[in-house]
């Protein structure tokens, strides 16, 4: 009956990929689940095992380890920079006139999907059945462009791009119209698309596109045009143990299976033998489990508890800033479902 | 040494040694044989031939009108000419036309006929040119339409897509195709056992003039000629002595004198010396009395005998000729005939009538030609009969002809055929419907496959499985995957690839070149010749030319002078060791495709030729003329042996495959792999491939079509193969690449539905656009009137028009771009309440009274408004046409599918957020259930999954081309060099929970189709509605708001269960329950408290029955019935 301690560790702390499926993907460290572990809750522990490391960080990624806390909070993290995070994003478009080939809805649904650079935590919620919007929630964007030949085109020439002008419109021009103080208000910080070369539609002399927009703040879960994120997701930490000696050429052929860097090779008195050096680098691709004579000297797992977030913003805001606001998010949710509670207790 | 030998043949060794040449881009012939002969060439060659050379000869055949009224009187064509298409703008001003016009115009694309003329009026001799008779619809593409050697810029002039296959008509605005129509070859032997075993000839004779089909018979062990103009089987003796072979020893030298042969015909001579018929004229009287007579009118009355070697001469076996009387080529025929069924009688030898080399294929072209001499006849005895009225009466003005020449009749004889599809040719006895079809535009592909179809003259409800099944002289021609499913499965066929049809050929160049030869003519011989062992008889298109005694060298050498471009490249020429035949064939509709020839064991064609090819020095035609490549038909393919690739190249083989993959046609080569996929796959993805949104043309922005389906952001599929490259499918595609993950989730996927991703569909996947139109025309009546289209009514006291006229402009027309509800008005249309002429006397009220007839939009969810169209019609009458637009997002009941037959409909719409992820961070736009796989064992689909999660990862398109493509372990090595398992399963994070699944999930990006059936389109419910005026019951049908019937199986299970009350309910008082009166004293219906029957109040009751009972009633009361309700109380 008794399992050996090692082999409890083993299950609590490791996902394991066989060939065929992963073994022990339940988080199993419930309090009073293993005899002999003390599992209740302490914040002393949380705090002490508790860490995150920023491995790198720019304006449109950010990539961190999260160690030591449950996957249900990990994820908890992850759905809610896809989903709940607020963005800014066009929300009614005022066709005044389209003469290119695009049609309405379709050039609306473009329009939507485009970053608006402006940054949410300075606006509010539209209120539902304001149609009208207010300097606070709304911020107009204008898109006005008309075709015309270029007159300084030669004759024979047949390339678009000397033929026409403005025939290709671009996120570039969107112009931002300020209502009521914005102007004052973000007078250094220029709202409007992040990116300059996002293809809107395609225009032939005599089109044009008068435009209005209104760009509110929303949700993901609303719409994925209000996702700040291309997208956020988590990785755990691969971990590869030998249960042998991997010497020779065996050694070479399983440096072969595992993605470059992750296994590096020692020569030790002319032997080779092989390391694990970086098991980071691995992409779990479990090569070394069709090789039939690696097969069963290699271990290939995962840390329960080592989360590698990818953050990938989508330029509205820095995703090191997206992910404290995903922290303030759920903080928030904790807060009200604590109220809650005790709303409940005292009825 | 010796077995080597004879396997070698004459080779060197080193020769032997030398490995086998490979051309290992043979294939890039494909694209020249398409540039070449294109998709839909068949229709245009056929109708190219038809309007320049077929028309000429119909013009010959029927070229002189006489009258009976005066000899001297004649009209005579001397031309006939078609030309290009043109519309009438005002009287006699006429201006080309473009196809796109015609369409958007309700107008027929079609070119004036016009006829050069002699002719007499009074003694004056008069010759007109160009008079037009009639207007003929000109397919697109063909030699006389706009579009022919147009470069794609003046395509996009005129409004017409660069890859619309063309091959089609224009009539009255709708595209229709003429469907290939399959039917049995004419003019050939056919030797078939009939249902009770007995073996029998048969002949299908076909001619310019005549059509008949002529039967040998054996009854009894005698020989019998059944014909439809002969009352009764005639024994064949007879027959022959009829036809001036009066001795017994020469009609048994021309069937044979082998000893069973002569056993086997001896008792059909006894016959004939038993009904003592001797000689010719015998014979002839005999025939004579046997004829069914049929016309009583027209030329001098004959005799029974003259009618009776008419009958002989012209009729039966009609396509042999007769000259003279001269019967010598007609009895050698029958004698071959009944050589054959003696033959096939012993070792039940008969002939496959599902055969593809006895089968012909009939185009546009010669059912135009068919239904145009059928018109041009009317037409010329209408002038007849005009002549014979006019001419004996005495006018001051004289008799002439082309004044009476009238358009019309032709004109709407063809387009009436084209625009119905009803072919009735009285002369031939013809009554065939759905010869066209409307061209169905719902996909670049289904028009596409349509513009390949080959029906088949067979009945659909037949439940025959020969005519249904596989032939294997299919290979190659005909595409062994696309068929419909159901009734007419097998039946309707589509072509391959690279097959083509031939064209009618000049046969006298032919027959002369046999001759020269050494074929002996039959005209010639004794009789006795054509059965000696060593001798082979040669026919050509049917009919015996002669015999020869070296048919080896004949055919070698026929081979070779068309190979060397002496004779057309679709003559074909094939031995039957069997029949100890050779047949030679020239006539149109035989299927043939192209081989690359191959000759002692070496390919003709080298790299070198194919580097040429693709450098632009030689085309195809190149090819054939160097006697590199050649096209064979089906009979000629059966006389080869013809190697599948390179490596099975033997001393025999005589030609090489071009590419394997041609033996699939348009729609089964978009499937990628194929050939790994369980067969019915195949065809369930060819009929939905068909369904699938996409593009359907560079033109689809300019077009008002009644229905029209887009996909709002088409892609390319990551896995393609050559034939998808070849048909142009990557610029007007149809589906988008999804990423798949096959797992189980929610349960909300059983039955082979779908989850699809939230974002994905909020990023614009599946995202559709349907058009609609709505189209009105101002018609001018007779009284003067016309119809009117009047301004937005205002509302009396805002001065703002009402809401159903909101949308409408100052015109009365709505606006484009505005946003149209249900019940609100697009044209705000008036109609005079008169439009008869009044009758003379009656004074004609001063301002014509006018009625509202508004066109309104119909529709459970919003339009708006695309494009308004003012124009007018063929008939000078206005014509107004609306596009309206609606764009879709995925919904749950929308249907998809993969390019493997697996089908689903959308079961759940699941958040990002919730979807599984891998450890890249991607989420599928799309979860199956793997439950789909096992039992399809859609391998290729399986395949497709990795070859294109590989194709992504390197930044390339994979190829899955059916018995060829990407290999499984190249593209999955590459998975392995970026990162990802060999077997493409993955890694995969639950996004609900965050802990990782327990199985590697299978996930890559597929090419999905979205199809066209929507839930918007078919949802519906009713709880009161509309009833039907006689019955007063629901109306029927979702168009109409209908009921959901409640059948007769759901009533069956009511009864069985008891509830008779729900059953009362649902059947009377939610349809049509109804108060009447009966009399209970006469049992008769009452009206209002009272019978009219018995004059009295007091026996009246009211109760409760169906409407349709109380009409059953009345009408049996109109038609002398009596039913007479007995009453009695429940509780007496």
């Amino acid at each position: 009956m008794a399992v050996p301690r090692s082999r409890v560790d083993e299950i609590r702390n490791c996902i394991t990929l066989t060939e065929y499926g992963v073994r022990n993907v339940h988080t199993t460290d419930f309090p009073g689940n293993y005899p002999g572990y003390d599992d209740t809750w302490s914040q002393k522990r949380f705090e002490k095992n508790f860490r995150i490391n920023i491995i790198n960080m720019d304006d449109s990624t950010v990539e961190f380890d999260m160690i030591g806390i449950d996957c249900a909070i990990a994820n908890a993290f992850r759905r809610i920079l896809l989903a709940e995070v607020p963005t800014m994003a066009v929300e009614k478009v005022f066709i005044y006139n389209n003469t290119s080939i695009v049609q309405d809805e379709i050039l609306a649904h473009r329009l939507g999907l485009i970053p608006i650079k402006a940054d949410p935590r300075l606006f509010e919620y539209r209120n539902s059945g304001d149609e009208e919007g207010t300097e606070i929630d709304t911020i107009q964007l204008q898109l006005k462009v008309k075709c015309t030949r270029n007159p300084k085109a030669t004759k024979e020439s047949s390339d678009p791009r000397e033929l026409y002008v403005n025939h290709m419109v671009y996120s570039k021009h969107i112009k931002w119209i300020p209502i009521g103080n914005q102007a004052d208000h973000f007078g250094e910080a220029v709202i409007g698309p992040v990116h300059e070369d996002i293809l809107i539609a395609q225009l032939r002399p005599g089109q044009e596109l008068d435009i209005v927009m209104h760009c509110v703040k929303g949700i993901g879960k609303d719409h994925a045009k209000f996702s700040p994120v291309a997208t956020a997701s988590y990785r755990l930490l691969p971990e590869i143990t030998f249960l042998e000696p991997i010497e020779g050429e065996l050694a070479e052929k399983l440096k072969k299976c595992f993605s470059p860097g992750v296994i590096a090779i020692d020569v030790l008195e002319g032997k080779k033998l092989a390391r694990v050096a970086n098991a980071r680098l691995d992409t779990c691709t479990r090569e070394v489990l069709r090789n039939e004579e690696l097969k069963h000297k290699v271990k290939i797992g995962r840390v329960r508890d080592h989360f590698i977030f990818s953050v990938e913003s989508t330029g509205i805001l820095p995703a090191a800033v997206l992910v404290s606001e995903a922290i303030k998010v759920m903080m928030s949710k904790c807060q009200r479902f604590l109220n809650e509670l005790d709303l409940a207790q005292m009825e | 040494m010796d077995i080597l030998a004879e396997e070698f043949g004459d080779l060197r060794p080193e020769e032997m040694a030398a490995p086998i040449n490979t051309v290992e881009e043979k294939w890039k012939l494909l694209p020249a044989f398409l540039k070449v002969k294109g998709l839909v060439k068949q229709h245009i060659d056929s109708f190219n031939y038809f309007i320049n050379v077929e028309i000429k000869k119909i013009i010959k055949a029927n070229e002189k009108v006489t009258s009976d009224a005066d000899p001297m009187w004649y009209l005579k064509y001397l031309n006939i000419y078609v030309g290009m298409p043109d519309v009438e703008e005002s009287f006699n001003v006429t201006r080309p036309v473009s196809p796109h016009e015609c369409r958007l115009r309700d107008m027929t694309y079609s070119a004036p006929i016009t006829v050069d003329i002699e002719y007499t009026r009074g003694s004056q001799r008069i010759i007109r040119n160009a008079l037009p008779i009639g207007r003929m619809p000109i397919m697109l593409r063909s030699s006389n339409c706009v579009l022919t050697g147009k470069t794609p810029a003046e395509f996009s002039k005129l409004n017409e897509c660069p890859l619309d296959p063309g091959g089609y008509f224009i009539v009255k605005g709708q595209e229709k195709v003429i469907l290939i129509q399959e039917q049995l070859s004419k003019n050939r032997i056919i030797v078939e056992a009939d249902r009770k075993g007995a073996v029998g000839a048969s002949v299908t004779s076909s001619t310019h003039e005549k059509k008949s089909r002529t039967n040998i018979v054996v009854k009894q062990g005698r020989f019998y000629l059944k014909h439809n103009t002969l009352s009764e089987d005639t024994p064949i003796a007879i027959i022959f002595k009829a036809m001036g072979v009066e001795s017994d020893q020469e009609i048994v030298q021309m069937i044979g004198t082998e000893e069973h042969v002569m056993a086997a015909f001896a008792p059909s001579l006894e016959e004939c010396h038993k009904a003592q018929i001797f000689t010719q004229t015998q014979a002839l009287r005999y025939v004579g009395n046997k004829v069914r007579r049929q016309r009583m009118w027209g030329g001098p009355k004959k005799t029974k005998m003259e009618e009776a070697r008419e009958l002989l001469a012209s009729t039966v076996l009609t396509h042999v000729p007769v000259k003279e009387f001269n019967f010598r080529a007609k009895c050698i025929y029958m004698a071959v005939m009944i050589r054959r069924v003696i033959l096939a009688q012993g070792n039940n030898k008969v002939d496959d009538r599902d055969y593809y080399g006895n089968k012909r294929l009939e185009l546009a072209g010669q059912l135009l030609s068919l239904l145009f001499e059928d018109l041009f006849k009317k037409f010329n005895s209408e002038l007849k009969k005009i002549a014979d009225q006019v001419i004996p009466k005495q006018r001051a003005a004289q008799f002439d002809v082309v004044k009476h020449m009238r358009q019309d009749q032709i004109t709407n004889g063809m387009v009436n055929a084209i625009s119905t599809g009803n072919w009735s040719l009285k002369r031939f006895k013809m009554d065939r419907q759905g010869v066209t079809q409307v061209l169905s535009r719902l996909s670049y592909i289904s028009a596409l496959g349509m513009m390949t179809r080959i029906s088949s003259q067979f009945e659909k409800t037949r439940k025959v499985s020969g005519p249904r099944s596989l032939q294997p002289s299919q290979w190659g021609m005909l595409c062994p995957s696309d068929t419909p499913e159901g009734e007419a499965c097998g039946l309707v066929k589509n072509l391959a690839l690279m097959t083509h049809i031939t064209t009618d050929m000049e046969d006298g160049p032919i027959i002369k070149l046999a001759f020269n030869l050494g074929v002996e003519d039959v005209n010639l011989l004794c009789g006795e010749e054509l059965s000696y062992p060593n001798v082979f008889l040669v026919f050509l298109n049917g009919n015996i030319l002669g015999v020869i005694r070296n048919h080896q060298k004949l055919v070698s050498t026929f081979r070779l002078m068309r190979r060397a471009g002496f004779i057309n490249e679709f003559v074909s020429i094939s031995t039957n060791l069997s029949d100890r035949c050779v047949y030679i064939s020239s006539d149109g509709g035989r299927l043939c495709r192209p081989y690359i020839i191959v000759k002692n064991g070496k390919i003709a064609v080298t790299n070198k030729h194919i580097e040429q090819l693709a450098q632009g020095y030689r085309n195809f035609e190149d090819f054939l003329h160097e006697s590199l490549v050649e096209y064979l038909d089906v009979n000629e393919e059966n006389d080869c042996s013809i190697a599948l690739y390179e490596h099975l190249i033997t001393k025999e083989t005589t030609h090489l495959e071009i590419e394997p993959f041609t033996l699939l046609g348009v729609c089964a080569g978009l499937i990628p792999y194929p050939h790994h996929n369980q067969s019915p796959r195949n065809t369930y993805q060819c009929a939905m491939g068909k369904q699938a949104m996409g593009t359907i043309g560079y033109n689809q922005r300019n077009r008002i079509d009644t229905l029209m389906y887009l996909l709002a952001y088409p892609q390319k599929p990551m896995v393609k193969t050559k034939t998808i490259e070849l048909i142009d499918f990557e610029k007007l595609p149809a589906g988008q690449n999804a990423t798949v993950a096959v797992m189980s989730y929610s349960g909300y996927d059983i039955e082979d539905a779908l989850v699809l991703n939230k974002a994905s569909l909020d990023r614009g996947f599946g995202r559709c656009l349907v058009y609609k139109n709505a189209k009105c025309t101002l018609k001018r009546y007779t009284n003067q009137t016309f119809d009117k289209v009047m301004g937005p009514m205002l509302d009396a006291e805002t001065r703002k028009p009402i809401w159903r006229h909101e949308i409408l402009d100052a015109d009365g027309i709505c606006s484009p771009g505005e946003k149209v509800e249900n019940k609100q008005v697009l044209v705000n249309k008036y109609m005079p309440t008169v439009t008869q002429t009044p009758l003379e006397g009656t004074s004609q009220p001063q301002q014509p009274q006018y009625r509202d007839v508004p066109i309104t939009y119909k529709g459970s969810t919003d339009s708006y408004i695309e494009k308004v169209m003012i124009s007018s019609n063929a008939d000078d009458a206005f014509l107004i046409k609306i596009l309206l637009r609606q764009t879709r997002r995925p919904e749950i009941g929308d249907k998809f599918s993969s390019r493997h037959g697996q089908k689903g409909v959308c079961g759940l719409i699941v958040p990002q957020e919730d979807m599984p992820f891998c450890d890249s961070g991607i989420c599928p736009d799309i979860i199956m259930n793997p439950h789909g796989y096992p039992s399809r064992m859609t391998v290729g689909k399986l395949i497709e999954l990795l070859a294109g999660k590989a194709g992504v990862l390197d930044g390339r398109f994979h190829y899955g081309t059916a018995f060829g493509g990407s290999k499984v372990k190249d593209v999955c090595e590459d998975l392995i060099h970026y990162g990802y398992n060999y077997l493409g399963k993955d890694y995969v994070t639950s996004g609900i929970t965050g802990e990782p699944l327990e199985a590697y999930i299978y996930f890559g990006p597929v090419y999905y189709q979205k199809l066209k059936h929507m839930v918007l389109d078919k949802m519906h419910a009713r709880a009161r509605g509309p009833r039907a005026v006689l019955t007063r019951q629901p109306t029927e049908g979702r168009s109409r708001d209908g009921g959901l019937r409640l059948g007769e199986m759901e009533r069956d299970c009511l009864i069985g269960y008891g509830a008779s009350m729900l059953l009362l309910e649902r059947l009377m008082i939610s349809s049509d329950a109804f108060e009447v009166d009966v009399c209970g004293q006469c049992g008769l219906l009452g009206y209002s408290g009272w019978c009219h029957y018995c004059k009295s109040s007091c026996h009246v009751s009211s109760l409760r029955i169906p409407y349709a009972c109380k009409l059953l009633f009345q009408e049996l009361q109109s038609m002398n019935i009596v039913p007479r309700l007995k009453l009695s109380r429940y509780n007496e």
